[in-house]
C-alpha cells in the first residue's frame, strides 16, 4: 500500500516488519519520531520505553539482545556520546538478537549543539554503518541492518540524517512482518567483558570488519550509474543533490557512485568505481569519512586518482550541504559556468529569533530569579531544552549551555573559582532525570554551595512532550509511579528543598530568597505544566485606562503575547494563554484577567 | 505533468506543516510521487518556518534548489520575502496580508513595504485576506486552509478545491473536516456552516 510516511516513520514500520522484539531510546530531534511511531503502531508483541537516558536505552538493550531478542535503540548523535561507554564494550562482548543503534545525525546543525559525525563512531567502535540517502531507502535498508548484526553477532549502526528522518516522502508500505521469538538468555562466560574476553573481542572485530567490508562491496544500495572519466563518490542526502546537481549541469559525463555503508569501507566495491577515474569528488556532509577512505585505497592501490573533498577545500567543512553547495562546488572543478540566478536585493526584514512561548512557565521562572538576584553577582548555568531560549534578550538567563545535565556541574566549578558569586544551575525535569542525577550528587558530596532549579513543566517539551520518570506515563500505556523530583534531592543529599509555582509570584520569590541565604546546596523545583499543553485558558487584557505605555511588561518579560503597536500595549488574545504572569509585575497594575460570564 | 514546486512559509504555529502535507497527499491521489521537508525543532517556537513540497514523476532530494518553487505560499508578507529566492522566474506567489509581528517592541514592522515590493517584482502576485476567511469561520486555526482554498481559486495550484477536501478528509480528524471545508472554499459560502 503506498503511504506518505516521516523519515522516521519509515524507519519504524521497517523495523516493526523486520521483527523488532523490543525498542529503547532517549528523545532527541532528529529521532524521537521513530520510537514513538513504533508504540503507535505496535501490534502488541513489542516492547516500547523511553529510557532515562541513552545509556539507559543502550544497556536495557543490550540485556534483551543477550536473551534473543531483536533490539533497535533510538536517540541523537551526542545521545551516543552519552551511551558510547556501553556501545563500545557492548560491540567487543558482542550480542544475540540483531542489535540496531539508530543515531540521527544533524548537518547544520539544525536543532543541536555539535555536528559530530555518528560514522566516524561507527570506524572509532569498529561496527558497521549503514546511511540511507531517502526514506524509501532506510525503510528496506533497516531489515538488512537487523541481518547484518546476527550474521556477524556485533551491534550496528544505522545513520540516517535530518533531511532523511523529518522528510516525508509516499512509499509503498506492507504489512508482512518477520517474527523474531527470542530463545531466552544462556548462561556463557562470553557475556562478561574481562580484559581476556576484550582481547578476544578485538580479534574478532578486526576479522568480522574484513567480511563485512566484502559483504557491503556486493550491496545493493551500493551502486554506480552514469559513465565518465570524472566520479562522484556521494552517501546520504548529499548523493540526492548529486542527482539534481547531474540534471542541472545538463548530465555531463560523470560516474555518480552511491556509498550506502561507509564503514567497514567496501574496497572492491570503490576499485570497481575508480577503474577509468582521473579524479574522483567525495560529496558528504559532515566529516570527510569516504574522502578519508579513498585517499587509503588510492594510496595503497597505487592509483593516478585525485581525490578532491573537504580536504582539498572544494567542499565545506560545516553547516549543511544543498543542491547548491554541490553544484558550485562540480561546477568549479569542472570549470564550467552555472546558469546565474538573478536575484533582486531583498529589504531589510525583521529577525524572528525563537522565543520562549506565550505563558511558558520557564519565563516566570527566570524573570523571578533574576529580580531575586538583582544588585548581587550571579551567574546562571543553563542546559539543555526549551529554556535554552531563556538566554535571549530580555531575559538574559543563561550565562553557560554545554550538554545534557552540565549545567549543575558547571555551576560547582564556577563556584570553586568564584566562591562569592551566586550561581544557579536551571535544568528542566527529563533532563533533570537524563543526566542531571550524577551532578547533584557531586553537589551535595563536595558540599558546593549551588542553587538548583529544577524547570519542571512534567514533560519534555522541546522534543515535543514525550514523558519521563516524573511523569508517570509510559510507552506501553501504563500508567507507572511517578518518581518524584523532591524526594530525589533530598535522597541524593539536597537538604534545602522547596517546590514552588513559577506563576505565583510573591511565594516564589520568597523561596528563591530562602535558597540563596541557605548555607550550602540547594534546590528549587519551579513546578507549573509546559505552556503548550494547556488546551483552557482565560487570557489576560490591558485596562487602557491604567495603563501608562510604559512597555515594562513588554521589555522585563519578551512574552510574544504582549506587543506595542503606536505605542499602545496590547496582549493579543489568540497567543496570550492566560498565565498572568504580567498581571503580577505591571506597575499600574493595568493589566487583568478577562472575566467570562462562566467566572 | 512532470513537476510541481511549491514552498508555503510562516511562523512556527500557523500550520503551515499541515498545509504542505495536505498538498503533498493531493498530488500522490492524482498519482504522482510527493516529498516535503520542514524545519522542526526549537525554530519552531516561533521562529520561520519554510516548508518544501515536491511533486512529479522523479524526485530526488525533498528540498527545493533556489528559484525552483512554481509556487511560493506565504502566511504572512515578510517572510514570504525571505522565500523569495526559491520562486523560479515567472513563479507565482499567494500571500496572505496580515503581518505576524516579530518580537520586538521597537519595530516598525508593519507588512505593506514587503507587500510593495512583492507587487514590484512578482507578476503573478495574489494578495489574499486569510483572515476575513478565518473570522467567517470563527477561528484562526484554519488559516492554513483558507490560504490554500485561495491559490486554488488564484488558479496556481494544479488541484481542484475538490481534490484538496479528498485530502483532507483523508488526513484531519472527523471533527475537523466540517469547519476546514468551510475554510477551503473562502468566502463565497460564508452563510453555509
Amino acid at each position: 500500500m503506498k503511504r506518505f510516511l516521516m523519515g522516521n516513520q519509515a524507519i519504524a514500520l521497517g523495523a516493526i516488519n523486520a521483527g523488532v522484539n523490543l525498542v529503547s531510546g532517549y528523545p532527541g530531534t532528529p529521532s524521537s519520531e521513530i520510537l514513538e511511531t513504533v508504540a503507535a503502531n505496535n501490534p502488541g508483541d513489542i516492547y516500547v520505553e523511553w529510557s532515562a537516558n541513552e545509556k539507559a536505552a543502550m544497556e536495557v538493550a543490550a540485556g534483551a539482545s543477550y536473551a534473543g531478542a531483536r533490539v533497535m535503540v533510538t536517540m541523537k548523535q551526542v545521545g551516543l556520546s552519552v551511551a558510547a561507554d556501553a556501545l563500545l564494550s557492548l560491540a567487543y562482548v558482542g550480542i544475540k538478537g540483531g542489535f540496531v543503534v539508530v543515531v540521527a545525525d544533524d548537518p547544520g546543525p539544525i536543532s543541536s549543539q555539535t555536528e559530530q559525525d555518528s560514522r566516524c563512531f561507527g570506524v572509532f567502535a569498529k561496527l558497521p554503518v549503514f546511511d540511507p540517502s531517502s526514506p524509501a531507502e532506510a525503510y528496506l535498508m533497516i531489515e538488512d541492518a537487523f541481518l547484518l548484526s546476527e550474521k556477524y553477532q556485533i551491534p550496528v549502526i544505522f545513520r540516517p540524517t535530518t533531511r532523511i528522518c523529518h522528510a516525508c516522502a509516499d512509499l509503498d508500505h506492507n504489512d508482512i512482518r518477520t517474527t523474531n521469538k527470542p530463545s531466552g538468555f544462556i548462561k556463557d562466560s562470553k557475556w562478561v567483558i574481562f580484559p581476556k574476553r576484550a582481547y578476544e573481542g578485538h580479534l574478532h572485530l578486526a576479522s568480522v570488519s574484513k567480511q563485512i567490508a566484502a559483504d557491503f562491496s556486493c550491496y545493493g544500495y551500493n551502486s554506480i550509474q552514469g559513465n565518465g572519466r570524472l566520479t562522484i563518490a556521494a552517501s546520504g542526502i548529499a548523493y540526492q543533490y548529486c542527482r539534481e546537481a547531474l540534471d542541472l549541469l545538463g548530465q555531463p559525463q560523470i560516474k555518480l557512485a552511491k556509498i550506502a555503508t561507509p564503514t567497514p569501507f567496501p574496497e572492491q566495491f570503490a576499485l570497481s568505481f575508480l577503474q577509468n577515474t582521473d579524479a574522483v569528488i567525495c560529496m558528504e556532509e559532515l566529516d570527510p569519512v569516504i574522502e578519508k577512505e579513498l585517499l587509503q585505497v588510492v594510496g595503497k592501490h597505487n592509483l593516478p586518482i585525485k581525490v578532491y573533498g573537504k580536504l582539498t577545500g572544494n567542499l565545506p567543512e560545516a553547516g549543511e550541504y544543498s543542491v547548491e553547495t554541490v553544484s558550485a562546488a562540480l561546477a568549479d572543478i569542472l570549470g564550467i559556468e552555472l546558469p546565474k540566478n538573478e536575484m533582486p536585493q531583498l529589504p531589510d526584514l525583521p529577525n524572528r529569533p525563537p522565543v520562549l512561548c506565550a505563558a511558558c512557565p520557564h519565563r516566570a521562572s527566570f524573570y523571578l530569579v533574576k529580580k531575586a538576584c538583582a544588585g548581587q553577582d550571579a551567574v546562571f548555568s543553563g542546559d539543555i531544552g526549551c529554556y535554552t531560549l531563556g538566554n535571549a534578550a530580555p531575559l538574559s538567563m543563561v550565562d553557560t549551555c554545554l550538554c545534557m545535565g552540565a549545567g549543575i556541574t558547571v555551576a560547582q566549578g564556577l563556584q570553586k573559582i568564584n566562591p562569592e558569586t551566586l550561581h544557579f544551575a536551571f535544568i528542566g525535569d527529563s533532563t533533570f532525570f537524563a543526566s542531571g542525577l550524577t551532578g547533584t550528587v557531586n553537589a551535595a558530596y563536595n558540599q558546593t554551595k549551588i542553587i538548583i532549579v529544577v524547570l519542571d513543566n512534567n514533560t519534555t517539551a522541546m522534543t515535543g512532550h514525550q514523558p519521563h520518570p516524573g511523569t508517570g506515563q509510559t510507552m506501553m500505556g501504563e500508567i507507572s509511579d511517578k518518581i518524584s523530583i523532591e524526594k530525589t534531592l533530598y535522597a541524593l543529599g539536597i537538604n534545602s528543598v522547596e517546590v514552588c509555582n513559577p506563576l505565583d509570584c510573591d511565594r516564589t520569590m520568597a523561596a528563591i530568597k530562602r535558597a540563596i541565604a541557605f548555607p550550602s546546596a540547594s534546590a528549587l523545583i519551579m513546578r507549573s505544566p509546559c505552556a503548550v499543553k494547556i488546551k483552557q485558558f482565560t487570557p489576560a487584557k490591558i485596562n487602557t485606562d491604567k495603563c501608562s505605555g510604559c512597555a515594562y511588561c513588554i521589555e522585563e518579560l519578551g512574552c510574544p503575547a504582549l506587543t506595542k503597536q503606536n505605542g499602545i500595549i496590547t496582549i493579543d488574545q489568540e497567543h496570550c494563554k492566560g498565565c498572568m504572569l504580567c498581571t503580577q509585575i505591571c506597575p499600574c497594575g493595568a493589566i487583568e484577567k478577562v472575566i467570562t460570564k462562566e467566572e | 505533468m512532470s513537476g510541481f514546486n511549491c514552498i508555503i512559509v510562516g511562523v512556527g504555529g500557523q500550520g503551515t506543516v499541515l498545509a504542505s502535507k495536505l498538498l503533498a497527499q493531493a498530488a500522490i491521489n492524482k498519482g504522482w510521487h510527493a516529498a516535503t521537508a520542514e524545519t522542526i525543532g526549537m525554530a519552531q517556537r516561533g521562529g520561520t518556518v519554510v516548508g518544501h513540497l515536491k511533486c512529479g514523476e522523479h524526485i530526488f532530494s525533498p528540498l527545493l534548489a533556489l528559484g525552483t518553487a512554481d509556487l511560493l505560499i506565504g502566511f504572512e508578507p515578510a517572510e514570504t520575502v525571505r522565500a523569495l529566492p526559491y520562486l523560479k522566474n515567472g513563479g507565482a506567489i499567494v500571500v496572505n496580508k496580515t503581518p505576524v509581528m516579530p518580537f520586538d517592541p521597537d519595530s516598525k514592522y508593519s507588512g505593506s513595504a514587503e507587500l510593495g515590493f512583492l507587487r514590484q517584482q512578482v507578476a503573478k502576485l495574489y494578495i489574499a485576506d486569510g483572515d476575513l476567511i478565518c473570522q467567517n469561520c470563527g477561528t484562526g486555526k484554519v488559516l492554513n486552509i483558507a490560504l490554500l482554498g485561495e491559490a486554488v481559486r488564484a488558479g496556481f495550484l494544479p488541484f481542484s478545491i475538490m481534490d484538496l477536501e479528498v485530502a483532507m478528509e483523508q488526513m484531519l480528524p472527523e471533527k475537523l473536516i466540517a469547519i476546514n471545508i468551510k475554510a477551503i472554499n473562502g468566502t463565497k459560502n460564508k452563510n453555509i456552516v
